[in-house]
């Protein structure tokens, strides 16, 4: 905390309800001059309905926002860039298909000569220049010739604060930015953020992600429920103690398991080559042998052929060369239903592009493995009784928070989507599970509840592999752990041996351990 | 093929061209928006029509004492005002009521062919109203002496200079101002557009309309410029070619004028080689020898132009080259038989090349990533 006297932005006692629902309840918040304040919160506890006010994307019913001490109004998204407030969204603002220097200039064009309005020539030069500059300031590398399709997630995410820094933000609003990016990307981002507290600029930042929290935080203000339910510094606050805060009840942070007992072989993977669409070889000579009752954790920064290897292992892309045996049967280029039917479920990594059919009702989102199978069909009919009755019992017993089990999938909340997905595939009799980003976006609560949910199915014997960008995952739950580089597997180390900079190595291809093929004879 | 008969073909391949282009330029401005227009069909047949009514009633009205180009004017104008209302409808009804842009797109269509039919068959027709003619060609001094190039793009009606200067100006507009970049915005990404203070919802109304009026100038230009009446149907689905023509051209109007010559061309070849004193198979395999050699051409640009390993692989591109280059030697060598072909199938021409276009050139053609999506704010 630098300068802590006068707040450069208050919220006070802000109010806003939909319908019934008090999403934001007489909300005090203020932010001192160049400072990151943390606004931590689960999905729905008001969060994202306080930033959009402040963002003058909605009006407040009740309380007032002063800016250095004056009392202002915000009706929309200009008025706030007015008072100097930014906001870089989830979802990226930005066009695929425009350079990063035409997303710059959208909506406020520079253009040569003032004589024809609209049609005048845009500047493209001059802006080129400023963002030149203005990347050389804040430590934010970008080529403004680049067009956004091309970029990665954190090149974008760059363009973004740039965006909102030439617009002449200073107070930056940061919505869960973390969620897309990959551990370096993260990192990247919170020098970022060092490097625009010095120059001036005041921060808030949110998120549902107690680690960070605690690595970037000058102050905290947790919500729960619309309400602020506690103010709070990092040195003052623990894990733990936010935890509490901002679940209302104590979280297992650390996925508690026993010790692994390893039993026959369930899935064997002898040389694995695959390639992309686009014809490069992203998975390379991949040897795993994976036992029942373990946990094969996979790390790596994603994009390593991670993606690949599941899909090419669950029948959903074709394997180019050597082969995958589940059970001693050989599945390679099986049909997705025959590897299914051999004892796999797989919770893919988007769940909703690959795991649900959002359209679609929860009820039937539970039975897309098993529809044409008694007790849901006899071939000819589908019985709604019998899927509506399994719908209830996996709503209780996996406790997915929907309205009814007929309500579409698309409207429940990440974590419950991701549940409906857990649900159907935990509950076939399987002995071998896929697992790709398994908490990926997910709040505390429900990541303690799928971590557990993968320990017991380790306790009763599936095969476990797990992808995930998260270290702290793969670290916490994996009994092995294997690290995946350039599409090869570069190391394979006992989790109770593992430490995180040593995998970082690993990760980033700076070390390589002994080839497979010595290790596996 | 002499210089004389190629010059002819080119000029008639601008004029069938015209309609095309206006057809595409009114398709790009809604779809640039995100507005699906497949109602480009009914917009200028409603534009041939009240193009013709107009100018046909001032003339009658004032009984020959106007200049007739003044009546063609105001026909003209008349024309455009109404299909800019048509596509006011379409976008009404897509952009304010979020119907299906592809469903609002068949009720023009089918509005306009049930109203122009029926008020040719009840007044047109009965009354025997005719026209007042057509706008004059206007030669460009001195540009119009320049040998081949002058007489094809310089010896026009003034409908076609406004297309060049039309397409050079959206060329300019689209690519180059804030207008074209707010446009493109509302198109690719609305989102984007709106949390950036651009109102999408005007955007896209503004455009449709504005496509509306040139889709009718579309219109207008076959009777204004060509046969000086309206007949019924007369548009025979040149709306939905003007739709291949603009994904052929690739969203841009650069693009789509030299795509629409290509249809034009074809549409000319049919015309003109149904005089008789042209071999049909010789002429058939000319195009044959010239689309290969412009295909390859084509990939070859695109190739070279998107700079990622996207596209044909050079040897496809060399084989194809060489059999353009084969068949185009090979014509001129052989004496071929005489055969005719029938006036239909030559009639057939651009609609085979809009089949063949679609299917194969532009497969993987991608265009604005929110067209036919209606706006919602979040």
């Amino acid at each position: 905390m630098k300068n802590n006297n006068q707040p450069i932005l208050s919220l006070n006692n802000i109010s806003k309800s939909f319908g019934s629902l008090l999403a934001n309840d007489s909300i005090q918040f203020d932010l001192f001059p160049q400072e990151v304040q943390v606004l931590l919160g689960e999905n729905g506890a008001g969060k994202s309905t306080l930033m959009k006010i402040l963002y003058g994307q909605y009006q407040a019913d009740n309380g007032e926002i002063l800016i250095n001490e004056k009392p202002v109004i915000i009706r929309d998204p200009n008025d706030a860039l007015r008072f100097g407030i930014g906001m870089v969204h989830q979802h990226f603002m930005l066009v695929p298909v425009m350079t990063v220097t035409e997303n710059l200039m959208l909506g406020d064009e520079k253009t040569k000569g003032k004589w024809f309005g609209k049609l005048a020539r845009l500047d493209r030069e001059t802006v080129r220049k400023e963002i030149l500059a203005l990347g050389e300031k804040y430590g934010l590398q970008v080529n403004p010739d680049a067009l956004v399709e091309d970029l990665s997630v954190g090149e974008a995410q760059r363009v973004e604060i740039l965006k909102v820094l030439y617009k002449g933000a200073d107070i930056i609003i940061l919505d869960e930015p973390t969620a897309v990016l990959t551990p370096q990307e993260t990192e990247e981002l919170f020098a970022i953020m060092r490097s625009l507290i010095q120059q001036g600029k005041s921060i808030i930042f949110i998120t549902h992600k107690l680690k960070e929290v605690l690595s970037v935080a000058d102050r905290i203000t947790v919500l729960r429920n619309g309400k602020v339910v506690g103010h709070t510094t990092p040195s003052e606050s623990s894990m733990e103690e936010l935890a509490v805060l901002m679940v209302g009840r104590e979280v297992l942070l650390t996925a508690e398991k026993g010790l692994s007992h390893p039993d026959g072989v369930v899935l064997q993977i002898n040389d694995l080559c695959v390639k992309a669409k686009n014809g490069m070889i992203v998975v390379k000579d991949f040897n795993l042998q994976l036992r029942a009752g373990e946990i094969y954790g996979i790390a790596g920064v994603q994009g390593n052929g991670q993606s690949e290897l599941i899909e090419a292992l669950t029948g959903l892309h074709p394997v180019f060369s050597g082969k995958l045996l589940i059970n001693g049967r050989d599945l390679t280029n099986a049909s997705p239903r025959v590897v299914t039917l051999a004892g796999t479920a797989h919770v893919p990594e988007d769940r909703q592009k690959h795991g649900l059919v959002l359209g679609f009702s929860v009820a039937t989102n539970l039975i897309l493995q098993e529809y044409y199978r008694p007790p849901f069909s006899n071939g000819w009919l589908i019985f709604p009784e019998k899927i509506e009755e399994n719908a209830r019992k996996k709503i209780a017993e996996f406790d997915i928070r929907t309205p009814s089990p007929d309500s579409m999938v698309s409207n429940l909340s990440g974590g419950n989507q991701q549940k409906v997905i857990v649900a159907r595939e935990f509950s076939r009799p399987i002995n071998l599970l896929v697992i790709n980003q398994p908490t990926r976006g997910l709040d505390v609560g429900s990541i303690e509840f799928i971590h557990k949910r993968i320990i017991e199915a380790r306790d009763a014997g599936v095969a476990i592999l797990l992808v995930s960008a998260e270290l702290d995952e793969i670290l916490s739950l994996s009994d092995r752990i294997g690290v995946m580089y350039a599409g090869e597997l570069v190391a394979e180390i006992d989790a109770n041996l593992a430490d995180r900079e040593q995998l970082g190595l690993y990760m980033t291809g700076s070390k390589h351990q002994v080839s497979q093929r010595e290790k596996i004879t | 093929m002499n210089t004389h008969f190629m010059v002819a073909l080119m000029t008639l391949a601008i004029i069938k061209a015209a309609p095309l282009v206006y057809g595409a330029l009114c398709g790009l401005l809604n779809e640039r928006a995100g507005v699906v227009n497949i109602g480009i069909e009914g917009m200028m047949l409603a534009g041939a029509f009240m193009a013709f009514l107009g100018s046909a009633l001032v003339g009658k009205w004032t009984g020959g004492t106007l200049n007739p180009n003044i009546s063609l004017v105001i026909g003209l104008l008349i024309g455009v005002l109404s299909s800019a209302l048509v596509a006011g409808l379409h976008a009404v009804l897509s952009i304010h009521y979020k119907i299906d842009q592809v469903i609002s797109g068949t009720v023009i269509n089918l509005l306009a062919v049930g109203i122009t039919n029926y008020v040719a068959n009840v007044y047109i027709d009965p009354t025997h109203l005719s026209g007042v003619g057509v706008f004059p060609v206007w030669k460009i001094p001195i540009l119009s002496k320049i040998p081949v190039v002058g007489p094809i793009l310089f010896e026009h009606q003034p409908m076609i200079y406004l297309l060049f200067g039309l397409v050079i100006f959206l060329q300019y507009a689209v690519f180059n101002t804030p207008w074209g970049l707010r446009l493109r915005s509302v198109g690719e990404h609305p989102q984007t557009a709106d949390s950036v203070g651009i109102n999408v919802i005007k955007t896209r109304y503004l455009n449709v309309i504005l496509g509306g009026a040139l889709a009718g100038m579309g219109g207008a230009i076959m009777v204004l410029e060509s046969v000086g009446r309206f007949q019924k149907l007369m548009t025979s689905g040149r709306g939905f070619i003007a739709l291949a023509v603009l994904i052929f051209g690739r969203w841009s109007p650069v693009g789509a004028f030299a795509a629409a010559i290509l249809f034009g061309f074809a549409e000319a070849l049919g015309v003109r080689l149904q005089f008789g004193d042209i071999n049909h198979l010789y002429a058939l395999s000319m195009i044959f020898a010239l689309a290969a050699l412009a295909t390859s051409l084509f990939w070859l640009i695109m190739r070279i132009k998107t700079k990622k390993q996207k596209g044909k692989s050079y040897p496809v591109i060399i084989t194809v080259f060489i059999i353009g280059l084969v068949s185009l030697v090979a014509a001129n060598q052989i004496t071929f038989p005489k055969v005719s072909v029938p006036i239909e199938f030559l009639g057939l021409l651009p609609y085979v090349l809009t089949i063949l276009v679609l299917t194969g050139l532009v497969k993987r053609a991608v265009g604005p990533a929110a067209v036919g999506q209606p706006y919602e704010k979040q």
